[in-house]
């Protein structure tokens, strides 16, 4: 009985550690690119997971909304970078903690505004179950976690054999060398912050169908996503889907004896424990 | 000669304190004299303005002076709510001063606590680091429902003001507004005393160059885990007076939100001042107030644009841009 109550929460774990990842990976690509700690992440999220809602309701297609939440999320995190971050650069990074908070502010109470209290929900696309042990499984949560493990894959592939993506690597590592070698580091940043808001806008539309859409759960999830960048390493993205996928198993372990209210205090826990042995994170190699 | 040289000198740097510190009592005065002129609304929020300036100060000695952005003092303002709850309705009859050293004492602990580990990390790490903390502390009383009430919080009768032998008497809104003047008065000289003595100076250092500091000798860390200390017992000790002033303990002050408000007061206000984060609250519900007549509850929508603009293009707050503008 236990043992069946730990696989499934081993599934479960996995499916809510993707979606984690891939918050987290947007959140860590930022970060490692411009020195950026982006407080609306969550809310881009939140955002990206309406958007969701209002296109499904228009089309009735799950995939336009996908699609449809992504771009307009990217083309959003893009004029907010330019208006709000590219002045900010080469400022002391705590200035773009407290901008991102600003501009959280904002999109969140916008949301509320716009939209309402009530929780909306997303339909799923499709609706089977398979048999696990004593429950029936959803499909989708399945196919969210490969859509997921499928998006950061297609970013990692991209990062590493694009042009685009070899001009971002090279403007992580040395901004200036990378702007005397040609590479518009301007447009580079506008770029990325777009991914990244891309990325919280699709696991926002994927994650809909489990938890309903509201105008707070942005918060919930970039604490959880601030945890998994530290313990994986700030902008290191191996590190950042390791980490999420350890701390939601930590936390789906923990919830099979505790409310899930309570389970969250694993993942500090983590945190914790991390900040004390490897403030540099656990996934990263030890710095000379 | 040189007597005759240096005394106006003197004599000058004197009437500059002098000056100073008739300011400060002309300001406390006008602050005293208010309640009985104000209407109760406009009362009201005078002495909340003067509850969330003492928490703003208090984590100006971090942002302000010591270059630390700490994203957690939601959790010592929640203590300190909590811990006087704690005095006020375990101990009969209820005892004022005992509720203020449970709260701080709270605090206190709390602070001990975060310091010990988020001191370790720098920048922003620190910042995340003080965040996560208070949604621990948060977690743990929104969820421990049997102590903390949970989701609806304590709530506790007013205590009386009490000097043994001397004075017991119920407060009034008028009294109560004079007490909390008077010991955030009190509080703000403490720390302006304190951010001018040798161990504010190498606060100052450590955020104007932190491995020249450590350098020079002085032990960073421990100096760093006493500021976070004393930050969060006067966080604490805002948390104490909104308690008694409100006669509640709830779980949504020790939401990180409330942190990010005081961020935003010593932003609007001007962080390394201490009087510019009072001013940045009184500014900031001000603009509530305004806001919330157009915008009813969504008055964050303006107040976030104003104050993302003001991150931008005023980074030493109202108070720097005015100083600025004066010279």
């Amino acid at each position: 009985m236990v043992y069946e109550q730990i696989l499934i929460q081993t599934v479960n774990g996995l499916v809510s550690g993707m979606i984690l990842a891939l918050v987290a990976s947007g959140l860590t690509l930022i970060f490692g690119i411009m020195d950026v700690v982006n407080f609306a992440h969550g809310e881009l999220f939140m955002l990206g997971a309406y958007v969701g809602t209002t296109t499904l309701v228009a089309t009735g297609s799950f995939w336009a909304a996908l699609l449809v939440a992504s771009v307009l999320i990217g083309l959003l995190g893009a004029a907010l970078q330019i208006t709000t971050l590219r002045p900010l650069l080469g400022r002391d990074p705590l200035t773009t903690i407290l901008a991102t908070f600003g501009i959280s502010l904002v999109l969140q109470n916008y949301a509320l505004w716009q939209y309402g209290p009530v929780a909306r929900k997303i339909q799923e696309p499709f609706t089977g179950h398979f048999r696990l042990f004593h429950l029936d499984y959803p499909y989708y949560r399945i196919v969210i976690a490969v859509l997921s493990a499928a998006i950061i894959g297609g970013l990692w592939l991209f990062m590493k054999y694009g042009t685009y993506g070899i001009w971002i690597r090279a403007t992580t590592q040395d901004r200036v060398m990378a702007s005397a070698m040609g590479i518009p580091v301007p447009l580079v940043h506008t770029g990325v912050f777009a991914i990244g808001a891309a990325m919280a806008a699709a696991s926002g539309v994927l994650f809909g169908p489990l938890v309903g859409v509201n105008h707070a759960m942005g918060l919930d999830l970039i604490l959880r996503a601030f945890i998994v960048v530290v313990v994986g390493g700030m902008g290191n993205l191996g590190g950042s889907v390791l980490a999420a996928i350890f701390i939601s198993l930590a936390e789906s372990f923990a919830s099979i004896w505790v409310s899930p209210a309570q389970a969250v205090i694993v993942s500090f826990v983590v945190l914790i424990l991390t900040l004390l042995v490897r403030p540099t994170g656990l996934f990263v190699p030890t710095p000379k | 000669m040189t007597d005759t040289a240096r005394s106006p000198r003197a004599h000058a740097e004197m009437t500059d304190t002098a000056r100073y510190w008739l300011g400060l009592v002309a300001v406390v005065a006008l602050l005293g004299i208010a309640p009985l002129v104000l209407p109760e609304f406009w009362r009201r929020f005078l002495t909340e303005i003067l509850i969330w300036g003492l928490l703003a100060m208090s984590s100006d000695i971090l942002i302000g002076y010591t270059g630390m952005v700490s994203f957690g003092h939601s959790a010592f303002f929640g203590l300190g709510m909590y811990g006087t709850a704690a005095a006020l309705l375990t101990v009969s009859p209820p005892n004022l001063w005992l509720g203020m050293v449970y709260g701080l004492a709270a605090a206190g602990v709390v602070a001990a606590f975060v310091a010990f580990f988020a001191t370790r990390l720098r920048d922003i790490y620190f910042s995340i680091t003080t965040l996560v903390f208070s949604q621990i502390f948060y977690v743990v009383i929104f969820t421990w429902t049997e102590v903390t009430g949970g989701e609806n919080g304590l709530t506790f009768r007013q205590p009386a003001f009490w000097i043994p032998g001397v004075v017991e008497a119920r407060f009034t809104p008028v009294t109560l507004h004079w007490f909390v003047l008077a010991v955030v008065t009190v509080s703000y000289v403490v720390l302006r005393r304190i951010t001018q003595s040798p161990f504010g100076m190498v606060l100052q250092s450590i955020r104007e160059n932190e491995p020249r500091t450590r350098a020079i000798g002085y032990a960073v860390e421990r100096y760093k885990i006493v500021a976070v200390m004393l930050s969060g017992i006067f966080a604490g000790l805002a948390g104490v007076l909104y308690a008694i002033q409100n006669k509640f303990a709830a779980p949504d002050f020790v939401f990180f939100l409330v942190s990010g408000e005081v961020v935003i007061f010593n932003v609007m206000g001007g962080m390394g001042t201490l009087v510019g984060p009072v001013a940045g609250a009184a500014v900031f519900f001000l603009l509530r107030e305004l806001f919330s007549r157009y915008f009813t509850q969504y008055y964050l929508i303006p107040v976030g644009i104003i104050f993302t603009f003001m991150v931008i293009f005023m980074p030493q707050g109202l108070l720097g841009f005015a100083r600025r503008r004066l010279r």
